[in-house]
């Protein structure tokens, strides 16, 4: 009898030790949650002084006299540039074919370029795009300085067509605050590889401004603390823009219309495909040691869960942009402009109504990496919210997962006739430009006169939506969603929108619920009705 | 009452039906907590618990399908047509009347017409479809690999293991109350904790030899 209950004893032992050590084993799982190589924020050390170099002792005047200098050795930069998107400002979609980029592509901020080019052109890697007829083959008007300068001081200035300050300068006009040249010389001769300075002048700008455009990207992210930004904080990975977006021969790896919705391949650094990095080029295909949230990648994108929120870095981001309500003065004749209590502008003349967000629950969306952007010379359907850069893919896809995006909620002019969005002119010293005339009749036609466009002479306000997908702010693991963000019955479930996936926790069959609940209820039921009877009938029998 | 008792419940066999018991309840509250019914620990931790429950009862249940076949108790959910119709009469008329039970537990025949089949559906229809629900639940993630992922649809399976659970916990709660039915309220469940069960004196024979015997041999 002893030795039978030991023998009983060996076996429940074995077998709860075999349990234990088959669930320690997935745990421990060597390998798992490690990344290949730590990458490095600092800077390498250079193997030349560009301050001891004689092309370089200037003094440099202008910033098309530092190019030359600097393509007197860097012989190939000049044309490699101009064939880049930060030079052309055009691009042939790789997935639609459409021929896109700033250039082409209608936008719910700003509006157009054409007849707009001095001030949207601050942000171009060149100088003096002033018109239409800039001369794209000059090498010379390359802006060398925009991406590598390493000071910090070198600055396009927001309205001289790409060119830095030459001569001092009052800005804002009648503000009595003059604003010093940066120091051209010096800069070129501490040029160096592009820092998030660099990449966050035009980038954390988008838009007209900081986090105005992206949500994701402002200037919080030049020294993010670790619950902003795990990978750019200086208490985290350190890493700068150009880590992961890779360059060869100065083309930016990737494109905004053909991004990599579901990486296969994993580990890849450095790239050999020219294509931009995704969370799986470092982190690898299965990087959770619990195996079913590695499933979930499957259908869910990295950033849906590990970027919670966007705008996290105390800059808010423009959530709507109502052209519609533009050009109103106040009751001195003078264009109004109202501030709320957080010093954001509400209300501007030159460019009606604005939303802000910080700390905003992105909008979940199938993407399969294919963008149908609208161009600014399409057929629109005016009856429906315009929506201008669809993002494809559904559940059916497998090629699609679930992405976090800022959706910029817009209403700007078109034309109500020929269904067509509009070219406004809004910037210029003229009697037609919005910004100084405040109005939509005669800036939309010289917009649309300039750039050459079939214009019928009557504007509407259309509303608009635009999906900017969220990939940057990643936070701590222990700040990402929870199974119960979404796994939920609740209406504010994150993936209350998602409906063409049956999901445990929020989705069920009302026929087997219901029918469900009948058996439990008709068993306890029975059960009580049965008890009840047996202990009437006892009574009465004694 | 004067009783003879006899050992009807064998140490293992107690050890499986409490563990499983257990088990069964754990997976009950987080299973309908999985399905969304209510909030208790959280779906990350219901889930946890169900897993480990599950694959704990699978463990189990391995031992338990070798014990029935050594030790020749798998005879015990032999169906039989016999007898169903008296012990229909007794649950439905009987039990009112103060009669004797129609079956008397032997360590050859513990279980009564009904609860063989009874039991034999829960192990021929309701097992099999919630084990098999719930592996292929399990292992959704790796369907593709297992090249079923056209076969079945995330939705079906859940629907099939959520039906499942609906059963299995109607029986739960028909299962427990019949543990009431005994000569006490607490008898049955007396037996299965100690393993011994009283039987009425007229009927001492059926117990003589102690159930030490497997009953194959018997």
């Amino acid at each position: 009898m002893d030795k039978n209950r030991c023998g009983w004893r060996r076996w429940i032992g074995g077998a709860l030790i075999l349990m234990a050590s088959m669930m320690a084993g997935a745990a421990n799982d060597p390998g798992a949650g490690k990344l290949p190589v730590a990458a490095a924020g600092g800077k390498a050390a250079s193997t030349a002084d560009h301050s001891k170099f004689k092309e370089l002792q200037g003094p440099f005047k202008t910033g098309p006299e530092v190019t030359k200098a600097c393509l007197a050795c860097h012989n190939e930069a000049g044309h490699q540039v101009m064939k880049s998107v930060h030079w052309t400002w055009e691009t042939i979609s790789p997935t639609t074919g459409k021929k896109l980029g700033k250039q082409h592509a209608a936008n719910n901020f700003c509006g157009s370029i054409l007849s707009n080019e001095p001030r949207c052109t601050s942000c171009h890697a060149g100088y003096g795009w002033t018109d239409k007829n800039y001369d794209f083959t000059n090498q010379d008007n390359v802006d060398c300085l925009a991406c590598h300068d390493t000071t910090a001081t070198y600055k396009k200035i927001a309205t001289d067509a790409g060119h830095p300050l030459y001569e001092p300068r009052e800005m804002p006009k009648g503000s009595g605050k003059v604003v010093q040249p940066p120091d051209l010389t010096k800069i070129a001769q501490a040029v160096g590889k592009p820092g998030r300075q660099n990449c966050g002048a035009c980038h954390f700008n988008g838009g007209g401004g900081d986090a105005v455009k992206h949500g994701d990207l402002d200037t919080s992210l030049i020294k993010p603390p670790k619950h902003v930004d795990v990978h750019m904080s200086p208490d985290g990975a350190n890493l700068s823009c150009a880590d992961c977006h890779t360059f060869n021969a100065h083309q930016p790896s990737g494109s905004r219309y053909a991004a990599t919705a579901k990486d296969t391949k994993g580990l890849d650094m450095k790239h050999e495909d020219h294509n931009r990095a995704t969370c799986e080029s470092c982190h690898d295909l299965r990087p959770h040691k619990n195996e079913r949230l590695n499933n979930h990648a499957n259908r869910l994108a990295c950033q849906t869960c590990h970027i919670p929120e966007f705008a996290r870095g105390g800059v808010a981001t423009k959530t709507l942009w109502d052209w519609s309500t533009g050009g109103k003065r106040g009751p001195d004749g003078k264009p109004l402009f109202i501030k709320d209590d957080h010093g954001h502008l509400i209300y501007s003349a030159e460019k009606g109504d604005f939303k802000y967000g910080e700390n905003v629950r992105p909008t979940y969306k199938w993407y399969n990496g294919v963008v149908h952007q609208v161009a600014i010379t399409d057929k629109i359907d005016d009856s429906k919210i315009l929506e201008l850069n669809r993002v494809e893919g559904s559940a059916s896809d497998p090629n699609a997962r679930i992405w976090p995006f800022k959706v910029m909620v817009g209403k700007q002019p078109y034309d109500p006739v020929n269904k067509t969005l509009v070219v406004n002119h809004v910037y210029g010293k003229d009697d037609t430009a919005f910004w100084g005339n405040f109005d939509y009749e005669k800036s939309i036609k010289a917009g649309m006169d300039y750039a050459g466009l079939p214009y019928s002479g009557k504007f509407d306000f259309i509303e608009t939506r635009m999906n900017w997908f969220i990939t940057h702010m990643v936070a701590p693991k222990e700040d990402a969603l929870k199974c119960n963000d979404c796994h939920t019955r609740s209406e504010d479930g994150r993936l209350a929108a998602i409906t063409d996936i049956y999901m445990p926790g929020r989705d069920r069959n009302g026929w087997v619920d219901l029918l469900g609940g009948l058996a439990i209820i008709g068993a306890i039921g029975a059960g009580s009705v049965h008890g009840i009877a047996r202990i009437l009938t006892r009574r009465k029998g004694h | 009452m004067s009783a003879n008792r006899i050992y009807i419940y064998k140490r293992y066999e107690r050890f499986w039906h409490w563990s499983q018991a257990l088990l069964i309840i754990i997976m009950m509250i987080t299973g309908f907590e999985i399905h969304g019914s209510y909030t208790f620990l959280g779906f990350k931790k219901a889930v946890d618990l169900h897993t480990i429950a599950a694959w704990t009862l699978l463990v189990i249940w391995a031992f338990t399908i070798f014990w029935q076949f050594t030790t020749g108790e798998w005879r015990q959910y032999i169906p039989s047509m016999k007898n169903v119709s008296a012990m229909i009469l007794y649950y439905t008329v009987g039990i009112f009347k103060e009669m004797p039970h129609p079956f008397r537990k032997t360590t050859v025949q513990k279980h009564n017409p009904l609860q063989r089949l009874a039991y034999l559906a829960l192990l021929a229809f309701i097992s099999p479809l919630i084990w098999g629900s719930g592996l292929l639940y399990l292992f959704y993630g790796n369907w593709a690999q297992l090249g079923i992922d056209k076969t079945f649809s995330l939705e079906g399976v859940a629907l099939v293991h959520t039906a499942g659970a609906f059963m299995i916990t109607a029986f739960f709660f028909i299962h427990v109350y019949l543990t009431t039915t005994g000569h006490t309220i607490f008898a049955h469940i007396k037996a299965m904790i100690t393993g011994w069960e009283e039987v009425e004196d007229d009927h001492a024979p059926a117990a003589a030899d102690h159930g030490k015997r497997a009953p194959g041999k018997a």
